[in-house]
């Protein structure tokens, strides 16, 4: 496999730093970009397989970046940034951002996002069967295991998991999960969100107090981790 | 400000017109009884006593008209403004000066006292301030230096360095940094509470995620003490800010993983009373000085004899983003031993159990 090529936007030269040698050690091919005008061209020119953005940048908001880089961009998009108000998440999410991690963050985390992000991409489409940990999703043949074994879903559970499943790694917002799942007219009934989650985490989880595949991103929404 | 001060002006002047007027009113009745000159004497004293209530201006019309009166009414010839001897013209422009005076240096006494009030108020602000700085300058200085001279190891004493040496410079520029993250988020806490601007962003809670997710987070910082959690399965959904309510439950976890010996228990308890959502953390620690457990949610307080570290913001944190949530929070010592945070929130609730066959 080629060495994927991630481009970092980001002004801040200690962050850039930092994240070059994060993403050479791990072996990846980093390159990097100060400001959204140099950002975007650099894009442009040699289109990355991943572009790290930061929202505070000094020439462009980031979320304006973000949006003109999804006009013709579909690679994944991982946002960086300072800010950590969920409104801004979310906003960043609606607009086309694959993920989205708030400094100060862990290396390992970045890491991980990372890889779940690519996959996705290189996978193309959406591979039918997906297996994470002891638990195995089967969107042909609709069946979810679990150690093996058969997990009996409610059709609404089913639909709920399935779309977790086919965006694997990827964090889904409260909305989106109930404009999918129960319609337009339900994006602010959040309480059948919560139902059916901790019903979802008591049939796939071993504690599903302690969920390992299902994970709780505060205030934003949900994530199936990914494959490792 | 300036509209109410000037209501209350135009109500002090006629008070201290109607109380001139009420004891004149009572010195008439009694002039049979006593001498005009024993009522000047009360009138003096009834313009003292009005000097001390109101401003300057009410009074002296207090004085004057209480001259005017003294004179038309009491002073032979009655009901004129003329004096008939030469004593009494003397006693009249006396007490005329004497109710001037008496004015003005009320005035200027009690102008002085609201001096020495603000002067105080200042004193204080400064002292606070000076805490804040102190305690600040601490919490953030410290992990800051541990950063410094670790680093500073890390480069330019390397090759003196064991494998171990490394290591654990390495794991204490971890901590530090971890250390200084958790204060500038508490101080972002205080400064979005002190700003004002907080409006909790209300949505369906779960508690038990909630709960989990909080200790999760404590957990991952290797505490020795042991967290245990007790939660009705039946709680309903609650609508409350989870971020908010989040951080209260971490600030008192973290309070009690700061403050407990090591390998003490704490425990988590959530319940629903009606529509009231009650958290309480308590721990088998050492409990609270009893003379200081009023005085722990308030801004930079810091217990008497305890270990350094900590802004003494923490708890005030957990104070303000309660109250913002329209809650409640206390302290109490156990019998046990021990001390237990109990955090009342009222919110609207949900049974969605009809849901379950979708």
């Amino acid at each position: 496999m080629n060495r994927a090529g991630i481009l970092i936007i980001d002004d801040e030269a200690q962050i850039r730093k930092l994240l070059e040698i994060t993403l050479q050690s791990n072996d990846y091919i980093a390159m990097q970009a100060a400001t959204a005008k140099e950002g975007m061209i650099m894009a442009a020119n040699h289109p990355p397989d991943m572009i790290i953005l930061d929202l505070g940048l000094p020439d462009l908001d980031g979320h304006e970046v973000l949006k003109q880089l999804r006009e013709w961009y579909t690679n994944p998009i991982i946002i960086l940034s300072v800010q950590s108000d969920e409104a801004d998440i979310i906003k960043a999410l609606d607009n086309g951002a694959n993920d989205y991690l708030v400094k100060p963050f862990r290396t390992g985390e970045l890491l991980a996002r990372i890889r779940s992000a690519l996959r996705s991409t290189l996978q193309g489409d959406i591979t039918p069967a997906i297996v994470i940990g002891n638990l195995e999703i089967d969107l042909a043949l609709r069946t979810v295991k679990k150690n093996g074994e058969s997990i009996k879903l409610t059709s609404t559970e089913y639909t709920l998991l399935s779309l977790f499943a086919k965006n694997e790694g990827k964090v889904l917002t409260h909305h989106y999960l109930l404009r999918e799942v129960w319609g337009p007219g339900f994006i602010n009934q959040s309480q059948y969100l919560r139902v059916f989650i901790a019903q979802l985490r008591k049939k796939i989880e071993d504690d599903p107090n302690r969920p390992e595949y299902l994970v709780t991103e505060s205030g934003v929404g949900y994530r199936l981790v990914g494959t490792e | 400000m300036i509209s109410f001060n000037k209501i209350k002006k135009s109500q002090q002047y006629i008070w201290s017109i109607a109380s001139i007027i009420v004891i004149s009113l009572v010195c008439y009745g009694l002039s049979s009884l006593i001498g005009y000159r024993v009522i000047g004497f009360i009138l003096l004293i009834s313009v003292s006593l009005v000097a001390m209530i109101f401003d300057i201006l009410p009074v002296l019309l207090a004085a004057v008209l209480s001259a005017l009166i003294w004179d038309f009414f009491f002073i032979p010839p009655y009901f004129t403004l003329q004096v008939s001897s030469t004593e009494d013209s003397i006693l009249l422009s006396m007490y005329f000066v004497i109710a001037m005076v008496n004015a003005a240096l009320t005035y200027k006494i009690r102008k002085m006292e609201k001096a020495a009030i603000l002067k105080e108020e200042k004193e204080n602000t400064f002292k606070l301030y000076n805490t804040l700085l102190n305690s600040l300058s601490h919490e953030l200085r410290t992990p800051i230096s541990a950063i410094i001279g670790a680093t500073d190891n890390l480069q330019i004493n390397s090759s003196k360095l064991t494998p171990q040496n490394r290591y654990d410079l390495i794991a204490e520029i971890a901590k530090a940094s971890f250390r200084l993250n958790q204060q500038v988020e508490n101080l972002l806490n205080m400064s979005r509470l002190e700003s004002g601007f907080i409006q909790p962003k209300k949505d369906w809670c779960d508690i038990n995620e909630l709960v989990y997710d909080t200790v999760k987070r404590i957990e991952e910082n290797k505490i020795s003490q042991k967290i245990s959690i007790n939660i009705n399965p039946d709680l309903p959904l609650f609508k409350t800010d989870k971020g908010m309510l989040e951080q209260v439950l971490y600030n008192l976890l973290n309070n009690a993983v700061q403050y407990t010996p090591q390998h003490s228990r704490i425990e988590i308890v959530a319940t629903a009373h009606a529509d009231i959502l009650e958290i309480t953390i308590q721990d088998n620690g050492k409990g609270f000085p009893k003379e200081e457990i009023t005085e722990v949610f308030n801004k930079f307080y810091r217990l008497k004899n305890t270990q350094t570290g900590g802004t003494g913001l923490g708890l005030s944190i957990v104070k303000g983003f309660t109250e913002a949530l329209g809650g409640a929070v206390g302290l109490e010592n156990i019998s046990t031993g021990g001390a237990r945070f109990t955090v009342t929130i009222p919110a609207e609730t949900s049974y969605l159990k009809n849901l379950k066959n979708e």
